[in-house]
């Protein structure tokens, strides 16, 4: 096979030369950061005053671990390593868990990233000859405007579309014969059902591949996908914490993810202790930055479980895989591509007096999209024995979710006690996804 | 006015059975239900000869429930009567939520229970006596 390489000096670098770049960009990276008020502080508590202190990458271990948490408490400045004035632009999760967290971007750091995201678009084998419909959101979510930019470099036809209005995305793709996607696999199934709702049929599409991500999914959906609309899958990984798309990508081989390792140190940790774990065993992704200037983040613990592919790849990439997301080290949910926590749930039913005192959060799958149930125990003290005050109820926690986490929940109202009681290891949330 | 009591019920098997049995407990005589089906739950509305201890009966033990204040009439039971009774109440813009009917025999009498939006703020009971019909005073509806 003719293996496309966006950067073949680096992709195929060995060993050695990865470690030494990494090592040297950790230093100026540790040299960044420590301008940083967040760093200055939780570096200078580990003894480390400058990049020049650290001597192997070995010495990565003295570095403490930063968390989202971490980030939370920073906002909005707390972790910015230059002048505002070197910013050209930001982004920012939504604060669905209250607060905000937001990473500033230098214009090197922008151009670094895009030629993150143009080496994953090449390395599947998309080229300045195919017409890329990017089908995720764009704005302050940095899915739309990661691969954008990377797809612009590869020279890409880009159809700027950004997510929703299944009808118009299937005839824009008919329109302008779409050759790649960038889309959530729950979508991208969606779509599928849709074609006949369209009256078009797949063979009027030029669809050939589709980077899919932003959620976790079995090689189960992925087969499904590549079987139901004869296109190939290649699984995307990134956090907006570490920029976004474009940390780790699947090559013609979609045999799981290389990590850029010139750009970010991935480590593999036991989520308990802290304890590295060798390539092959599962736990948790720690990722640092390399390549970033105004928010360099080290050590980041992600939350996501993988692991690391101890063999090479047959494309000659010496650049480390990481198996596809195999859970969670918290309890967040992903529901059609949003982040939620079921505490923010929590938080906003818990808000309102004639919601008693249980609630349970169901997950499963209305055709090939997730379905939200929040089923909640009503107070009976406050029930007035009407039909329309239990439907205004209902509305007031669907529009409440809605505003505030952005997600479309059902809603089901019980009796007091009918829901199972929490004890030990709730019963609160029930995820019946996981196999489709 | 009349009392009837609304039962916020979970729709799965048993969820009746558990409010039979504790109205059976307190001695209670059902004069007639109704069960609005909302999908996940339904609305049990009972008409009961003794509201009060109904009420506290299941709301004792934790259960959803309320009071509600309902408009009972007596329709003769022959045709015409019983849209009379309608034209009378929309004619004056009342807007009934909710109703059911029950036929005593042998007097050949209609009971017709209504539930009004915001009943307290209507003359509701006013229209329908001006119309010709007899409303039953809650004593007498209980002791049917």
């Amino acid at each position: 096979m003719d293996i496309p390489y966006w950067n073949k000096e680096i992709e195929t670098a060995d060993r050695a030369t990865i470690e030494k770049i990494q090592l040297e960009r950790l230093g100026k990276t540790l040299s960044c950061a420590l301008r940083s008020p967040f760093y200055k502080r939780l570096l200078g508590e580990a003894g480390i005053s400058s990049g020049d202190g650290i001597k192997s990458l070995g010495d990565l271990r003295r570095i403490p671990f930063t968390t989202k948490d971490d980030l939370r408490k920073s906002f909005p400045k707390g972790m910015m390593s230059v002048d505002m004035e070197q910013v050209v632009r930001i982004h920012s999760s939504s604060g669905t868990t209250g607060i905000p967290t937001v990473i500033y971007f230098s214009s090197q750091d922008v151009n670094n990233w895009t030629d993150l995201v143009a080496r994953c678009i090449f390395s599947t084998g998309a080229t300045s000859k195919d017409v890329f419909q990017n089908m995720m959101t764009y704005g302050l979510f940095t899915g739309g405007l990661g691969l954008h930019y990377g797809a612009e470099a590869v020279g890409m036809t880009i159809i700027p579309i950004g997510g929703g209005n299944t009808k118009r995305q299937i005839k824009v793709m008919k329109d302008f014969h779409t050759t790649v996607l960038h889309i959530t696999p729950s979508y991208l199934l969606h779509i599928h059902s849709k074609l006949g709702d369209v009256g078009i049929n797949r063979d009027e599409l030029a669809i050939k591949k589709a980077f899919v991500g932003a959620e976790p999914h079995s090689e189960n959906t992925r087969l499904k996908i590549q079987e139901l609309l004869d296109i190939d899958a290649y699984n995307s990984y990134g956090l907006s914490e570490l920029n976004g798309p474009g940390v780790a990508f699947e090559c013609v081989y979609k045999k799981d993810m290389h990590v850029w390792e010139d750009a970010y140190i991935v480590e593999i940790i036991d989520p308990e202790t802290g304890e590295v774990l060798e390539d092959g065993q599962e736990g948790e992704v720690v990722l640092t930055n390399l390549i970033r200037h105004a928010t360099p983040i080290l050590r980041y613990r992600t939350r996501d479980l993988a692991f690391l592919h101890p063999d090479k790849c047959e494309c000659g990439r010496t650049h480390r895989r990481l198996s596809r997301i195999l859970g969670r080290t918290d309890d967040m949910l992903i529901i059609n591509g949003v982040n939620v926590f079921p505490s923010q749930i929590e938080e906003k039913i818990m808000q309102i007096p004639e919601v008693g005192t249980n609630y349970q959060i169901y997950v499963d799958k209305k055709g090939s999209l997730d379905r939200l149930t929040v089923k909640v125990e009503i107070y009976p003290k406050l029930f007035l024995g009407e039909a329309s005050q239990l439907d205004a109820l209902k509305n007031k926690i669907k529009e409440e979710l809605r505003s505030s986490i952005v997600i479309n929940a059902v809603i089901e109202l019980h009796e007091p006690g009918a829901l199972p009681v929490s004890e030990g290891k709730a019963q609160r949330v029930v995820d019946q996804r996981s196999k489709l | 006015m009349a009392k009837q009591l609304n039962i916020f019920v979970d729709n799965r098997a048993g969820r009746l059975k558990s409010i039979s049995e504790n109205l059976l407990k307190s001695d209670i005589d059902i004069r007639a239900f109704t069960i609005q089906d909302k999908g996940e739950y339904g609305l049990l509305k009972l008409l009961v000869n003794k509201p009060s201890e109904a009420y506290l009966a299941l709301a004792d033990l934790g259960c959803a429930c309320a009071l509600k204040d309902i408009l009972a009439i007596y329709v003769p039971d022959q045709p015409g009567n019983f849209h009379k009774l309608t034209t009378a109440l929309a004619d004056h813009d009342i807007n009934i939520i909710d109703a059911y009917g029950f036929v005593l025999q042998p007097h050949n009498k209609g009971v017709c229970c209504l539930e009004i939006e915001n009943l307290a703020g209507t003359n509701a009971e006013d229209i329908v006596t001006s119309a010709g019909f007899s409303v039953l005073e809650d004593e007498e509806l209980y002791k049917l």
